[in-house]
């Protein structure tokens, strides 16, 4: 078994959905296949997301698991802006920044099984 | 076994499938959920520029719609279209029925959420940082507490066909009806947690039956076109399936509820509503196939002492204006194009208030998560601020309009609009201070 790894978009392996309450999104983030969800349960870290988007996230970044249904819900603290009544972005919900996370890299086993995704 | 449908999930929801679920649904109640902190606020302001107004705007279309079969198949309505004006939400409804022939079609209201008046200056706002309401320093312009099932149920109680609420939890739009059908005990906390996680499933109306899911080519959803809102058979232990008409586009998977179960949701173990602490972390999600996915195994803890109060604010005024550039060097003059707008509306109009300039079609959502740098040969310049006095928005969608004979080559496609502007705050008060009251109207 080789040890070599490649680095994929959590995109390919997992499907998210951001909510908003004022000024603190939620992301879940949910791996299609439970054979990987141990690997984006390593690799994405509450502290790895907000120190990916540090402009955008102001506050703090907590994780819980919810491990039976291969899961993870992220909230984002001072991440919008103020919230949907004070932003000035054009996406004042943040509904859009499920697909901020599904773009971060994981790495995973370069001989992972082909065909784990969505489809 | 109760079979409740979900007509609306957001103000501005479709109607033709809701039209169409309570035709075919073969539904014991039909729940229309509308409100959000933003809506709700508009709902005063409406309410202030017309005392007959406040309520959703489609409340009339929607039960238009709807009535009829709902009065056919027994299909009792349960809906916060009342938002800041229930009582005049409830003469409509009446008024409609008797233009539709269904004279004696009872109605319930709830009210007693509006509490406006027991807001003062020092109401302190939990969602900032503990500042109080005289510290927004803007007028406030209504304050609702969140009702619940103890709201709901004694409306429910009368027989009525339609129950009309202002702010109640959404949840608990569902959840009373459960509770009432099955006879729960408003303290039996695992079943209730159990029916706020069904509830919390149906809120968002087509959220559950593939709306706000389809990624082409990794989550398809067949006919979102003709997307149907979701289906709840709810048994008398709170398990339920979710599930929508066949015929109805849309799908129902174990994918679309996992999403959905952690929507706006903080900490899944500690979900809070006027009616319990929810527990969802310990639900149990069962595709059994055909559109059809089990929910079961959710808990509860009791209830909150304290009622969550959104409070509105007059925010002003937000203007939105854009100019587009497109082919050869579309980018850089675009670039030029935001410069221009900076220095102009900084110098000449002394504006130092909050604006924003996005560059749509290079970085304009993600723009404060990751830097500029892609290129584009169709890019929009959207200038976005937000301002207490409505000339200075009409001077910047001027300026933005200008750009067309005096900024960079090629400039087209201006629009400019301007909207008035909430904000909206969270306040926490005593049960005891809420009196929530019910009277029915009948047609």
């Amino acid at each position: 078994m080789s040890a070599r790894t490649t680095t994929i978009p959590l995109h390919q392996i997992a499907h998210a959905r951001a909510g908003d309450k004022g000024d603190i999104s939620s992301i879940s983030v949910w791996a299609y296949d439970p054979g990987d969800y141990p690997l984006i349960k390593a690799q994405l870290t509450a502290s790895r997301i907000k120190a990916a988007f540090p402009r955008l996230i102001r506050g703090a970044v907590v994780r819980y698991e919810l491990d039976h249904l291969h899961g993870l819900n992220f909230v984002l603290h001072e991440a919008l802006e103020g919230g949907v009544n004070t932003s000035l972005g054009l996406d004042s919900h943040g509904k859009s920044w499920s697909y901020l996370v599904l773009g971060l890299a994981i790495e995973v086993p370069e001989n992972r099984p082909m065909g784990r995704s969505g489809k | 076994m109760l079979r409740m449908g979900c007509g609306a999930g957001f103000s501005s929801d479709r109607l033709e499938p809701a039209i169409e679920l309570a035709q075919k649904g073969r539904l014991d109640v039909l729940v229309f959920e509308t409100i959000g902190e933003r809506t709700m606020a508009f709902g005063h302001r409406d309410r202030k520029l017309d005392s007959r107004r406040g309520y959703n705007p489609q409340l009339g279309a929607r039960l238009r719609g709807v009535l009829p079969a709902c009065r056919h198949h027994g299909t009792r309505i349960v809906t916060n279209m009342g938002v800041a004006n229930v009582a005049a939400a409830g003469e409509l409804t009446v008024a409609i029925a008797r233009e539709l022939g269904l004279d004696g079609l009872q109605v319930a209201l709830v009210e007693g959420d509006d509490v406006t008046s027991s807001i003062g200056p020092d109401t302190v706002l939990v969602d900032n940082q503990g500042k109080t309401v005289a510290e927004v320093g803007r007028p406030v312009v209504g304050a609702n507490a969140y009702l619940g099932i103890d709201a709901i149920l004694p409306a429910l109680e009368t027989g009525a066909d339609v129950v009309i609420t202002g702010r109640v939890a959404d949840p608990s739009l569902f959840l009373a009806p459960i509770v009432h059908r099955f006879g729960w005990a408003t303290d039996d906390w695992p079943r209730l947690g159990q029916g706020t996680v069904v509830g919390h499933l149906m809120e968002c109306g087509m959220q559950i039956t593939g709306g706000y899911f389809a990624d082409p080519g990794v989550k398809d959803v067949p006919r979102l076109a003709d997307c149907g809102y979701p289906i709840a058979e709810v048994q008398a232990d709170g398990a339920a399936i979710i599930t929508k008409l066949a015929d109805a586009g849309g799908a129902v998977t174990q994918r679309t509820v996992k999403e959905q179960l952690l929507y706006e949701v903080h900490d899944p173990a500690s979900y809070l509503t006027p009616d319990v602490t929810a527990d969802f972390s310990t639900a149990r999600i069962e595709d059994h196939k055909g559109d059809r996915v089990g929910v079961s195994g959710a808990t509860g803890r009791a209830r909150p002492g304290t009622l969550k109060v959104t409070v509105g604010f007059d925010g002003g005024w937000l203007g939105e204006a854009g100019v587009s550039y497109a082919g050869t060097n579309a980018a850089a003059r675009a670039r030029l194009a935001a410069q221009i707008l900076e220095e102009r509306l900084g110098r000449h109009s002394g504006f130092a208030g909050r604006m924003r300039i996005d560059l749509v079609g290079l970085n304009a959502l993600h723009a404060t998560a990751h830097d500029d740098s892609r290129d584009s040969a169709d890019v929009r310049v959207r200038v976005a601020m937000r301002a207490i006095q409505r000339d200075e928005i009409e001077t910047m969608l001027w300026e933005v309009e200008s750009l067309l004979c005096c900024g960079p080559a090629g400039g087209g496609g201006y629009r400019g609009q301007i909207t008035p502007s909430v904000i909206t705050h969270s306040a926490l008060i005593p049960r005891e201070m809420v009196e929530p009251s019910v009277r029915v109207l009948v047609a």
